[in-house]
């Protein structure tokens, strides 16, 4: 009887044993070493890094010039986030930099709104909040550093597709990503009102697509629009999956010499394109230096050199042809224009 | 008077029972009458170029729909075929990238990875005897953890897959796409097995009555454990068509197929609870489904009626078979009290 | 004769005591106690207050879900539709304030539409015959296109700050945030419903098994039906809440919910075949699965492992206790074994 019931006992605890080990064993490792950078790194600042999410390689690349601004000034670095983008998975991690109590938090906003209570708090708690990419709603950061110049986009856009297409006429459409997406619909706006100046005239924008920066849907946006526009002369994507996805499906179709493809795309995944012809011009701005900047504003801003008003100004050596930057109304950086990339320069980009 | 209702009832319930034995016939005469009211809002529609790239793309959700109709005639379910999917698609390419091994080599081990996570999920459900629905939830999000953990941020480019790998995709023999060509030979060799051998059988006997197959000595839980890894091989397979088909593989590849999938196999006609369906009806399905996607694009539709009419046809095809099933029931009845 | 009342009595006391051990819920008690000492040792914060209202904030909605699915598995069904219809509260309330409807008005109508979907569900499982687990992937896809289709690619979010500080405030001069109160409202209303009224008996009986429950008088189809209207209105309740926090309606709110309530359900101890499941389970897996996550989230382990761990999680849930039934069936066994051969020699 005795026996029976230590051995009750045993089973219960060792049940128990195994439920611990289960959560137990996939924390020690990555908990272990994610706790060695910041103890390496002694007394330098901390800083939270949280894109939209963390499977993006956008968010990988903007990530190296974070690293690299780190490393230079002597902070370091830890990225949170989500594996899909949505601002409710965003939220939680806010609210963990907030009670890690990080100096900074950089964060590309999943929605402007549904970010903004939770940076808020954090801003209430001496954090500053740097926006980069998608901008939090206006009040809930210190600066946000704007990629482009966004009239210069929608610009941008309307000359690519002029250049494209023979004689600057012809049929263009849009493949864009979500429908919800900010930055996407604002330059398409830009586009539009572009297109409606005289020199572009010839140019019929017969549809705008959404394809969720999703690479499934994209294609089949992007194979939609060929079936349904046997005229279509060029396919405007301003976003890094839709323009890739657009680009396969033309160079797939093999009608590279008819159709082709601009936007906004990365060096490294149009390279072949530029190549066979399908997208030779195209256009991005530096990921890499998007990061390295908003990590050096939040150093300045933790240091206090800057304060976030509008009329600020600094200097960030490498950036902007070391001239200094001014920060704008609802205190808004801006990185640069554009870069436009064509067979004479794409090889020597790597991002 | 009354005889003749009941002759006319007992007519409507034998063609009711033709519509349930015809499942196939009868969703490609909805294609077909479909197709003909959409192409005349959309005459791009019947164009051969239009067919071949709908088909192609339904044809990696029917492989997928394939395997997971043989779990289901099992009286199973399997959630985790979008994972299975993304891990292999990521695999393959990312070692195609490495060059750690040729074409050939990636895509033997891309459907070595499929059939390793079917059988985990086989074990776990016909061996440690968790319900189909919790094991497959829990391996979804295990399968799907390992993807981004191995992947993280990486991006297999275009670029990065050998010359020619993706082209399979676009190729085609005496005008019909490969891909199309590959679905029909899975749908007819797991047919004949399903069909032809004792094996087969005994599927559908422990799906439509596991009580009595285990009574006739069906080794049920071996027939079982062969149904998801069989379903795990076809996911990894399709896992291969997808980097063929897209060539710019993350770790985020499939993530939400699997209600399209599972959506293909309902509509396809096979029955949930187990025990009857054909794999030719669940690759219609997915045919179905592609060309449902593909009419709203073309007619200019809003793409965000796309969710809401994949539920109504879900809902439509098992409301559909129930009443179909119903009838039959009240049919023989009728005929057997005479 | 009066020996053996002596004997048994103590006995009897010391069952209980292992009873209570073997029960699930203690299980649960024991890992929660254990994560909370991990979370912890990995980070100093954990035990703040801040933090506590942290990690109860983010899991609230899934664990208001929880709750009615909790009856519904119990039930013998499965409600996969939750997070759509949470999606689809969060589009019709967006929908109908942008159109100018106050919010007194617009939150008891998306209730209502909350439990019309659930009719909707229970009336196809009900009358209709059909597996709950496909007619709700069905909804899963029906509900969430029919918000896409209200919203469209819009956000709302123009809500007034009293509305949205029900998502995201506290309880004044508390760290509680009012979603997890209006939680344990509805765990005391559910769990007293569950396990003290008939409604609770009957659905353990028809979870046990629909036929014989039938026969001994049991309105099986008004009890589905109820409780799947209940599921869906609960849903679009979370649907608000999450509105709320978010302080923005989206047509893919919710998205993703479903899979983490069914794990919470099932961690409480609830049978995915019906029959077995109890509300504090429930409550306590919640708790578990919020300070699992914000644990790992503080130890900054990445969201791949924190899935990993959520899936591993949900299986072994299934898998401990049988085999911890089995083993005590074993036991029983031996003892049995044992019991007769001394009553053999006895005799």
């Amino acid at each position: 009887m005795k026996l029976s019931s230590a051995g009750r006992w045993v089973a219960i605890v060792g049940t128990a044993a195994i439920l611990f080990a289960a959560c137990g064993s996939s924390t020690a490792s990555p908990a272990a070493s994610a706790a060695a950078p910041s103890a390496a790194a002694g007394g330098g600042m901390t800083v939270g890094y949280l894109p939209k999410d963390i499977v993006n390689q956008y968010f990988a690349a903007a990530k190296t010039g974070v690293d690299k601004a780190a490393k230079e000034l002597g902070g370091t670095v830890t990225q949170v986030g989500p594996n899909e983008a949505k601002a409710d998975l965003q939220i939680p991690f806010i609210t963990d930099l907030t009670t890690q109590g990080v100096k900074a938090i950089i964060i590309s906003a999943d929605g402007k709104d549904e970010v903004a209570p939770a940076l808020k708090e954090a801003m209430g708690k001496g954090i500053k909040v740097v926006g980069f990419d998608s901008s939090p709603a206006v009040g809930a950061y210190d600066v946000f550093v704007n990629q482009v110049d966004f009239s210069g986009v929608g610009v941008n856009l309307a000359d690519w597709a002029c250049e494209l297409a023979p004689g600057c006429t012809g049929e263009i459409a849009i493949l864009s990503a979500a429908a919800t997406a900010t930055n996407q619909n604002e330059w398409i706006e830009l586009m539009k009102t572009t297109l409606k100046e005289d020199k572009y005239k010839g140019l019929k924008l017969v549809d705008t697509v959404y394809g969720d920066d999703d690479a499934t849907k994209s294609t089949t946006q992007a194979q939609g629009l060929l079936t349904k526009y046997p005229n279509l002369k060029v396919i405007v994507a301003p976003t890094t999956v839709g323009i890739l996805a657009a680009a396969q499906v033309v160079s797939q179709a093999k009608k590279s010499d008819s159709v082709k493809v601009s936007g906004l795309g990365f060096p490294n995944d149009m390279k072949p394109f530029v190549k066979d012809g399908t997208s030779p011009v195209f256009g991005l701005w530096s990921v890499p230096d998007l990061g390295y900047l908003s990590y050096v504003i939040a150093d300045k801003l933790v240091k206090g050199e800057i304060t976030g008003k509008e009329g600020e100004t600094f200097t960030v050596k490498g950036l902007n042809g070391d001239k200094p930057y001014t920060i704008g109304k609802d205190s808004v950086v801006i990185l640069g224009p554009a870069f436009r990339f064509d067979s004479t320069n794409v090889e020597s980009f790597d991002f | 008077m009354a005889e003749a209702v009941a002759a006319s009832r007992l007519a409507g319930a034998r063609w009711l029972m033709a519509i349930g034995r015809q499942r196939e016939l009868t969703l490609l005469a909805i294609m077909f009458v479909g197709g003909a009211l959409v192409s005349m809002m959309a005459p791009q529609f019947l164009s051969v170029e239009n067919f071949s790239q709908v088909a192609t793309l339904a044809s990696i959700t029917a492989v997928v729909a394939v395997g997971e109709a043989i779990v289901i005639i099992t009286r199973g379910i399997d959630l985790s075929v979008e994972a299975i999917i993304g891990l292999v698609a990521y695999s393959v390419a990312r070692t195609l990238e490495l060059q750690a091994l040729d074409p050939v080599g990636a895509i033997a081990m891309g459907l070595a990875i499929g059939l390793i996570l079917g059988m985990i999920n086989g074990f776990i459900i016909a061996v440690l005897k968790v319900p189909a629905i919790v094991a497959t939830l829990g391996t979804l999000s295990i399968f799907r953890g390992f993807d981004y953990v191995i992947a993280g941020p990486d991006q297999v480019p275009l670029a990065g897959l050998p010359p020619g790998f993706t082209d399979i995709s676009r190729a085609d023999v005496l005008g019909i796409p490969v891909f199309v060509l590959l679905t029909v030979a899975v749908v007819v060799v797991g047919s004949l097995f399903l069909r032809s051998t004792r094996f087969g059988r005994q599927v559908y006997a422990v799906g439509s009555n596991p009580e009595a197959a285990a009574i006739l000595g069906i080794p049920s839980r071996l027939v079982i454990f062969v149904a998801y890894s069989l379903c795990g091989v076809l996911a990894g397979l399709a896992g291969i068509m997808w980097v063929m088909q897209f060539g710019t593989i993350n770790g985020t590849a499939a993530t939400g197929a699997t209600l399209a999938i599972i959506a293909a196999v309902v509509v396809g006609g096979v029955n949930t609870l187990g025990g009857s369906g054909t794999l030719a009806g669940a690759a219609i399905g997915a045919l179905f489904l592609g060309f449902i996607a593909n009419a709203l694009i073309l007619v200019g539709l809003s793409q965000f009626w796309l969710q809401a009419i994949y539920g109504l046809v879900i809902l439509i095809a098992i409301a559909g078979d129930q009443l179909i099933r119903r009838g039959v029931q009240r049919a023989n009845t009728r005929s057997g009290s005479r | 004769m009066t020996t053996a009342a002596t004997a048994s009595a103590p006995k009897a006391g010391g069952r209980r005591w292992t009873r209570l051990l073997a029960r699930w819920e203690t299980l649960l008690v024991v890992a929660l106690l254990g994560l909370i000492v991990l979370g912890n040792a990995l980070s100093p914060f954990f035990l703040t207050a801040d933090n506590f209202s942290n990690l109860v904030a983010a899991l609230m909605e899934v664990a208001i879900m929880a709750l009615p699915l909790t009856l519904i598995i119990i039930l013998g069904e499965i409600d996969l539709s939750v997070e759509s219809m949470a999606g689809h509260a969060s589009a019709a309330l967006g929908f109908m304030w942008a159109a100018g409807v106050p919010l007194q008005v617009g939150i008891p109508v998306v209730l209502v539409i909350g439990a019309l979907g659930g009719l909707l569900n229970g009336t196809l499982v009900a009358r209709g015959g059909l597996p709950s687990l496909v007619v709700t992937l069905g909804t899963l896809a029906l509900f969430r296109g029919l918000a896409l289709i209200i919203l469209g690619p819009r956000g709302v979010s123009d809500f007034p700050p009293e509305f949205t500080a029900i998502g995201f405030g506290d309880v004044p001069g508390t760290v509680i945030p009012w979603p997890f109160v209006i939680f344990l409202g509805l765990a005391l209303v559910l769990g007293i419903v569950l396990h003290r009224t008939w409604i609770g008996r009957h659905t353990y009986a028809i979870g046990r098994n629909a036929g014989t429950a039938r026969y001994s008088g049991v309105r099986v189809t008004r009890l589905r039906i109820g409780l799947f209207m209940l599921s869906g209105a609960i849903a679009a309740l979370a649907g608000v809440i999450l509105t709320s926090r978010l302080s923005s309606a989206r047509a893919d709110a919710g998205q993703g919910m479903t899979i983490t309530a069914v794990t919470v359900v099932l961690l409480g101890g609830a049978n995915i075949f019906g029959g077995s499941g109890t509300i504090p389970g429930t409550v306590l897996a919640v708790l578990t699965v919020a300070v699992m996550q914000n644990a790992l989230r503080l130890a900054n382990v990445s969201v791949e492992v924190q899935s990993i761990a959520l899936g591993l999680l949900l299986i072994l849930s299934v898998v401990i206790p049988m085999f911890a039934q089995q083993a005590r069936k074993a036991l029983d066994r031996v003892r049995g074994r044992r019991h007769q051969a001394a009553d053999a020699t006895a005799g």
